[in-house]
């Protein structure tokens, strides 16, 4: 090329690429959008809502006008269950795609990885399916450092309340059980929730007889139902979030003859039965919200909505992400601003009903730092079961609608 | 009674090992070529069998010959579009084209994942089991499905030994094994019995992977461990020797259960690799290896 075309190009080039920038500060001017980025385990079954919803909220927020004039863009981020992608989706998130604020992961290993870089980053970070009480226990212990992640689903300890709150009732009051054996997989999320399975279970009357931890990547669970059933307990009580189909399924392959009950997250998500071909029927699984179950005057009509767009109910991490988009929303209006300090001490003022019901953070001094609160009036959770290849309510009472039925090959021993 | 159970839950996986491994080892056998895609080829018939079944609702049956002919057709593509460039490349030496075809095929294989984990999620799948119920053996509940499984195994290793010993195509697939210069000499078009032999490991190993999605599930992530599992099968029943494979296949099985059993399900698979270390020490060449 020769000298005097290379100059030409380069001031073309060089007058285009202002040109660009110009046209893109007038557009920032104008309306400069809020950004929130999303990364979620889109290719797995209960994380596959998470972008989903965030979506979905955001162009309802939109389509009313936005927050202030500004529209909420959603930049989302696949990270294929992984920390190390979802680490560096953090880092593009912030530092290349400018986001305001974060949604990310249901794993509680991602997330903790993640809680780090929301410090350095100095960015609002809040998950939607995450369990682990390690998440808002480092923020309780280094609050100005961690102060930036907000825990936007229940802890592994509140989610083992909630499971012993609906075992009370339906199964020790209603069926009169007495005996139940823990089941669940090795991973940072049980560990919690399992301390407080033991500690809650006997309170409430079925003796622990047998505590079960396997590998995440168990492929034949036929020696876990037989040890289980050596045990002779009255019911199977679940946590299992990264397994769900392979013991569904193998539980009604084998005739497991003992219900399952307790923290079930892929049995959330309606795609669930298909993916079970519906061995899923029985199966009673804790929930934040269901389809058809009014939590709240918003969580039937987003439920609806979702499967209008998407073509399925969301699992619980969508109606997490979902509320999570409006009260990002809500604190970057009341803080007038989307500069991250400011933006952490609107959350944490947060008050929110959204689809699980109303939505306030822990504070400071609480053990559980910005996790949101569990108890009455606030969230409690629900006691869902698949009856008939649909996700029905069946505990608290003021939302169920039918009683808990059972396959025929589930033997009560009551 | 436990004793029982690990024998017929054994048989069941072990079949099913067995007739995974067939193929693979076949190929090798044939053509001296280590198909690392072969997890990706099961896991591909499985989940098109589920997809065939759950979501355009074609019932079991047509489900199951649908994810076969699905693994037949991805087997083909892979000895197509893979393998068979890189033998008849000029341009990579010889020596190095093994090297070249099992690079190729394990990058074919974590395409093939991740086209299934982007179209169908990384979720596990299970294929609608053909029999359902359960029947009691020896006083253990045994699922019909298991049942089935170990017969449909131990039929087609059965059809495969009769085709390979008992018929001409058969008995050439065999001569190749031995001796593929000889093969050439006697007129008979080298590359036409590679077809045949990718056509059998395609119906294998969709059979394996159907089988496997109804007795315990598969997703995308299974990929990884199914190669893996069929090919330290392999390697210690012998590279190449399918009566070495099936002994192999029996006895991690049978360890792999017994170990669920007695010690974990946690530490299911350690034994067996363990096994596989000991073998490679006094024994290199496998159980029935021919080196």
């Amino acid at each position: 090329m020769n000298k005097a075309l290379s100059g030409a190009l380069r001031i073309a080039l060089g007058a285009a690429a202002t040109g660009a920038v110009m046209a893109a500060s007038g557009a920032a001017l104008a309306a400069d959008p809020i950004r929130i980025g999303v990364i979620a385990e889109a290719q797995a079954i209960a994380g596959a809502s998470i972008p989903q919803a965030a979506q979905l909220a955001a162009d309802e927020i939109n389509a009313k006008g936005g927050v202030d004039g500004r529209k909420i863009e959603i930049i989302g981020y696949d990270n294929h269950s992984s920390s190390a992608d979802s680490v560096r989706a953090f880092q593009r998130a912030v530092n290349e795609d400018k986001v305001n604020a974060v949604i990310a992961s249901y794993i509680s290993e991602v997330v903790l990885a993640l809680e780090p870089w929301a410090s350095r980053l100095k960015t609002p970070f809040v998950t939607p399916g995450a369990a682990s009480n390690e998440i808002s226990k480092s923020v309780h212990a280094d609050y100005e450092k961690n102060k930036y992640t907000f825990h936007g689903y229940l802890t592994s300890a509140a989610l083992a309340l909630s499971v012993c709150d609906a075992a009370k009732d339906l199964l020790v009051d209603r069926m009169h059980m007495k005996s139940a054996v823990i089941m669940s997989e090795d991973a940072a999320w049980t560990k919690p929730l399992d301390v407080g399975y033991e500690e809650c279970l006997p309170k409430i009357g079925l003796k622990v007889l047998d505590h079960i931890r396997f590998s995440p990547d168990t492929t034949d669970f036929t020696p876990i139902f037989n040890k289980i059933e050596g045990a002779k307990p009255d019911v199977i009580i679940t946590g299992i979030s990264h397994v769900g189909v392979q013991p569904t399924v193998q539980w009604k392959n084998q005739q497991v003859p003992i219900p399952m009950f307790g923290i079930s997250s892929q049995a959330t998500n309606e795609t669930f039965g298909k993916d079970t071909n519906q061995a899923a029927e029985g199966v009673l699984y804790q929930g934040v919200s269901g389809p058809g179950v009014a939590v709240t005057p918003k969580s039937v009509p987003f439920a609806e909505n979702f499967k209008k767009k998407y073509g399925n109910f969301p699992s619980y991490a969508g109606y997490t992400a979902y509320d999570e988009v409006y009260y990002i929303a809500d604190a970057v209006k009341r803080a007038g601003s989307t500069d991250a300090d400011k933006l952490v001490d609107a959350l944490e003022k947060t008050d929110w009903e959204g689809t699980i019901g109303r939505v306030q953070f822990y504070g400071k001094d609480d053990p559980f730092t910005h996790s949101i609160k569990y108890g009455k009036g606030l969230i409690t959770g629900l006691m869902l079961q698949w009856q008939d290849g649909k996700q029905i309510a069946v505990w608290p009472k003021d939302v169920a609608k039918v009683d808990v039925k059972f396959p025929s090959f589930i033997k009560l021993s009551n | 009674m436990r004793a029982f159970q690990i024998l017929i839950d054994g048989f069941a996986i072990s079949a099913l090992y067995a007739l995974g491994a067939t193929g693979f080892t076949l190929i090798f056998g044939v053509s001296g070529v280590l198909n690392l895609s072969h997890g990706a080829i099961m896991v591909a018939a499985a989940v098109a069998a589920w997809a065939a079944a759950s979501i355009l609702g074609v019932g079991t049956y047509a489900g199951a010959l649908i994810g076969v002919a699905v693994a037949l057709l991805t087997a083909f593509a892979t000895y197509f579009a893979v393998v068979k460039p890189i033998q008849d490349s000029r341009r990579i030496p010889n020596e190095e084209k093994e090297i070249f075809v099992l690079t190729g095929t394990l990058l074919w294989g974590i395409m093939i994942q991740e086209l299934i984990a982007y179209f169908f999620t990384n979720n596990a799948k299970t294929v609608l089991p053909i029999v359902e119920g359960v029947v009691e053996i020896l006083g253990v509940r045994t699922p019909k499905n298991e049942i089935f499984t170990a017969i449909v195994c131990c039929l087609v290793i059965a059809l495969l030994w009769l085709l390979v010993n008992r018929t001409r195509t058969g008995k050439a697939v065999l001569a190749a094994s031995m001796n593929p210069r000889g093969v050439t000499l006697l007129g008979l078009e080298l590359t036409n019995i590679y077809i045949v032999v990718w056509a059998i490991y395609g119906i294998l190993a969709g059979i394996a992977g159907v089988l496997l999605g109804m007795f315990l599930g598969v997703s995308s992530y299974s990929v990884g461990p199914l190669t893996a599992s069929a090919f330290s099968i392999v390697v210690l029943g012998g590279l190449g020797s399918v009566s070495g494979s099936l002994i192999a296949a029996f006895v991690v099985g049978y360890l792999e259960t017994l170990t669920a059993y007695l010690v974990s399900p946690a530490y299911r698979t350690i034994p067996a690799l363990l096994l596989l270390v000991f073998v490679m020490y006094i024994r290199p060449q496998g159980l029935l290896g021919r080196r």
